[in-house]
């Protein structure tokens, strides 16, 4: 198990009045490729910003190896950001934008060519040096944003939504850049985004935040698998989310339904929501379903289709690669173990944000 | 927090460095003196006789349809200007442009010799070589306000307005004509201050027979000038204020929109 | 409309610019370079060379660079306050510099030449504290004092625009790698806002170069720079030829500094005032 790099210690935060963050606890282990999910308002760029020093946080600590940094000015941080519109200098040479931290901690000029070549090389762009920096795309903008934070060999990169401003394309390109450069560097990257699927496929633990608070944390597999309530449910992924009510252990009440599930230690009696997965639902006869409704829509996507079917007043998403014929009538068919029951939310909050998505 | 009250303290200097002279010249439209240093008691004399005055008179009037018409002249030329500019290809630009840029950094009292120069060739001096050298200087100002908004026009609009069938006219006054308009707002008040302001190239083309305000200052300033000048002046500076003031809170409500342009 | 027809708009200010910009500086040209019988001649521009001129052009000089670079020492601190002050509605910053202006510059000039005065108010303030007073009036100084005065929003507005354009991540980023408030101010405020200085230095300078009012005012007559010369070579002699002579030198010292000022600044486009 690594050791704990930085800690945030009942963080509270706000501007103009408004609660940014209220006591955020959250730990990062070194090494670690960490990143801060949630929809924009979330709280997540202030906490990146808490971290790197651009903000001081109302209350609470935040400890580097142990020593507390809170107040430190970010020029005497041992991290480097990576910002989300890349804030390079115009004014300055590609080879100058580089050499910019280099030269202020004093390094031998020997030192700082030689850091400029291995940068452009780990951003796959050597021999760019004296290029200026309204000559590149935005793609290599952000490579360069990269280059100029690692040469200084911070412990931490703090990337604020990096790939935002990039196309498609691009951005699935530069996320493996980044897992490439991740595990070269053999240092913790903070992430910031709004992207799920970008979250999903670097993190090594993802942190879900809403209205300030952090909703769940844990690896990508956790937080897909058993989200912990339906917002983040919601927010990861799609997913058909019901009202339902917990009747005993291991029985859930949904639709005029009752079905088997695996979860106990909900009470008796209880609301909760009902979370199944798109994929998790089969279309099968109508006879052999838990419930039978038709088919009102059919959408291909490439690896799979996306059908809606009306049943019992709800209309059910489920990804399933066998093509169905629009207008038919079919039963739905899930397993118990893929059912997932999750207490309703308790802050009016996390409710009014699951209404806005 | 010294830091903080040693540039507030700054601020307050620079300000009252910029307004003093305008305090002083307001507190003598009151004085009831004739002299400039000594207080005689409040009075609303010379505000009085300034509207007696034929020769203020006349030569506010002046100032005044001056100021307007050049305004108003190089707005509209200047407009289209830059209209035609932004259609040219580089080279074109970039000979307009530099052209555009003489009267705005050559010196003024070599613009007005010049000026002068060519009038009194063709012509003889007076009220109309005035107007013909303000719209000349004003023009510059109208295109640099108005060149921006025009670039900063989102691309293809205007194509996209032809295209659901507008009238080239139309598509103008639809699309671009609203954009482009506080560009020209901002054109037309800046041709008027500046020609309200100026001095030197009046100076030179206006001849014998006319006076502006300015000039006329100028020719009083051995005489010794007469207090209803003051009281003009705080006038104009008060209609000026509350104008600006209005077009300020009015901008205020309604924010500019912000384009940026990324690449 | 096509871009053809659009250009036909251009028409009218070309045939200004033709009338109006070309043609009075051919006419000037045509002064300065012949005689009263039309002959060709070099020694109304030679005219430069009496003592007379020459020591008004070098005080012009003087004063124009004294000015210029007081207006720079006092508003690019001033700009960075009204730049710290984070003001929502940046056209009331230029709000504040440009209403003085509407109200007329020599009579605010005149107003000067009344606090300065040696029984001025401000000699009157200055005994009351039991200092001693100032007698700047008919100076050079008081010169420079009016031009600053009068020239100071042309150095501020352009200085306070190119640094509101600053982004402020890349004061963070700056901070980030390291840099303290010293170096960001050195290394990327002063590199980043140097497009609105040398705007700034053009538009204070060529105009103090060239004025005669401000020394008329507060010269009192004893401080004659170079545009006195010429303006009293058209309004109190005929000495046209030789006025236009000098305008040319001195056209020729606007454009130099210009062209000095343009091979300074990497960016080409300026920094409007408004």
């Amino acid at each position: 198990m690594a050791a704990n790099l930085i800690e945030l210690k009942n963080i509270s935060k706000s501007y103009d009045g408004t609660l940014i963050l209220d006591d955020l606890n959250l730990t990062i282990k070194e090494n670690e490729f960490l990143t801060l999910l949630g929809p924009s308002g979330c709280g997540k760029t202030t906490t990146l910003r808490l971290i790197g020093g651009f903000e001081t946080p109302d209350r609470g600590q935040i400890l580097f190896g142990g020593e507390d940094i809170s107040s430190l000015p970010p020029y005497e941080r041992k991290l480097n950001t990576v910002f989300q519109k890349y804030a390079l200098f115009t004014h300055m040479s590609i080879a100058e934008n580089i050499a910019f931290g280099l030269k202020i901690s004093k390094k031998s000029k020997a030192y700082i060519d030689d850091k400029i070549k291995y940068a452009l090389k780990l951003v796959n762009l050597d021999g760019y040096e004296h290029r200026s920096i309204d000559s590149l795309s935005g793609g290599q903008q952000q490579r360069i944003a990269i280059a100029r934070a690692i040469v200084n060999e911070p412990k931490v990169l703090l990337l604020d939504e990096p790939l935002g401003a990039l196309d498609l394309k691009l951005r699935q390109d530069m996320q493996y850049e980044l897992i490439r450069l991740k595990n070269e560097l053999g240092i913790t990257f903070i992430y910031v985004t709004h992207d799920q699927e970008e979250a999903l496929t670097m993190s090594d633990t993802i942190a879900v935040m809403n209205q300030g608070y952090i909703q769940q944390i844990g690896s990508p597999e956790d937080i897909y698998n058993e989200p912990c309530n339906a917002f983040v449910a919601d927010f990861i992924g799609e997913s058909n989310i019901i009202d339902g009510v917990m009747v005993h252990d291991k029985l859930v009440s949904f639709l005029c339904i009752e079905h088997e599930c695996v979860d106990t230690g909900f009470g008796n009696n209880q609301p909760v929501d009902v979370v199944i997965r798109p994929e998790d639902l089969e279309i099968v006869a109508p006879c052999d379903g838990f419930m039978e409704g038709d088919i009102t829509s059919v959408i291909f996507k490439g690896v799979h289709y996306e059908i809606e079917v009306l049943a019992h007043g709800y209309e059910w998403l489920i990804h399933t690669t066998q093509y169905f014929e629009q207008g038919s009538h079919v039963g739905l068919r899930v397993i118990p173990f893929n059912i997932q029951i999750m207490h309703k939310p308790e802050s009016s909050d996390e409710k009014a944000v699951v209404l806005d998505e | 927090m010294v830091k903080k009250s040693l540039s507030k303290i700054y601020m307050v200097l620079i300000f009252l460095f910029l307004y003093l002279p305008i305090a002083v010249l307001i507190v003598l439209s009151f004085n009831n003196s004739i002299s400039r240093v000594h207080w005689g008691g409040f009075t609303l004399d010379w505000y009085r006789e300034l509207f007696q005055s034929e020769t203020i008179m006349s030569a506010f009037y002046t100032t005044l349809s001056i100021t307007l018409i050049s305004a108003l002249v190089s707005t509209i030329i200047g407009t289209m200007a830059a209209i035609g500019i932004s259609a040219m290809r580089k080279k074109g630009k970039a000979i307009m442009l530099g052209a555009t840029n003489i009267p705005l950094l050559n010196a003024d009292i070599v613009t007005g010799i010049s000026l002068m120069l060519l009038f009194v060739r063709f012509t003889n001096l007076g009220m109309s070589t005035v107007l013909l050298a303000h719209i000349t200087f004003n023009i510059p100002y109208v295109i640099l306000n108005v060149m921006p908004k025009l670039n900063g026009l989102p691309q293809h609009t205007y194509e996209a307005a032809l295209d659901l069938g507008a009238t080239p006219a139309y598509a103008f006054y639809k699309i671009v004509w609203p954009d482009i308009l506080p560009g020209v707002f901002s054109g037309f008040l800046m041709a008027m201050t500046m020609s309200l302001d100026d001095f030197s190239i009046t100076y030179f083309t206006k001849g014998a027979g006319i006076n502006t305000l300015s000039t006329m200052i100028y020719t009083q300033l051995r005489k010794g000038i007469l207090p209803e000048m003051y009281a003009l002046s705080t006038i104009l500076f008060l209609i000026a204020l509350l104008l600006l003031l209005l077009i300020n809170y009015r901008s205020l409500e309604h924010p500019a929109r912000h384009r940026k342009e990324r690449k | 409309m096509s871009k053809r027809k659009r250009r036909l708009f251009a028409g009218p200010y070309m045939v200004w610019i033709i009338g109006f910009t070309v043609l009075p500086i051919l006419m000037i040209l045509y002064y300065a370079f012949t005689n009263a019988d039309g002959s060709f001649t070099l020694s109304y521009l030679a005219g430069i060379g009496d003592p007379v001129h020459l020591k008004a052009l070098l005080l012009s000089l003087r004063l124009a660079v004294e000015c210029t670079v007081i207006c720079l020492i006092l508003s690019y601190p001033l700009a960075m306050i009204l730049h710290g002050l984070n003001i929502k509605k940046q056209s009331f910053v230029v709000f504040i510099f440009v209403l003085p202006m509407w109200m007329n510059f020599m009579l605010r000039i005149l107003a000067w030449q009344m606090l300065l005065a040696n029984n001025g108010i401000i000699n009157h303030l200055l005994n009351l504290l039991g200092l001693h007073s100032v007698r700047i009036l008919n100076t050079p100084t008081a010169v420079v004092f009016g031009m600053v005065y009068d020239f100071l929003p042309f150095m501020i507005l352009p200085i306070y625009n190119s640094m509101i354009r600053i982004r402020k991540d890349v004061i963070e980023a700056a901070k980030d790698l390291g840099a303290n408030d010293r170096i960001v101010f050195f290394k990327i405020i002063v590199p980043m806002t140097m497009s609105g200085v040398i705007s700034g230095i053009t538009m204070v300078f060529v105009p103090a170069l060239t004025s005669f009012v401000v020394s008329d005012l507060l010269g009192g007559g004893k401080v004659l720079l170079i545009g006195n010369v010429i303006e009293q070579s058209f309004m109190q002699g005929s000495e046209w030829n030789l006025g236009s002579g000098l305008s040319i030198v001195l056209m020729i010292f606007v454009i130099a500094s210009m062209a000095f000022m343009n091979s300074h600044s990497k960016e080409t486009e300026g920094t409007a005032v408004w």
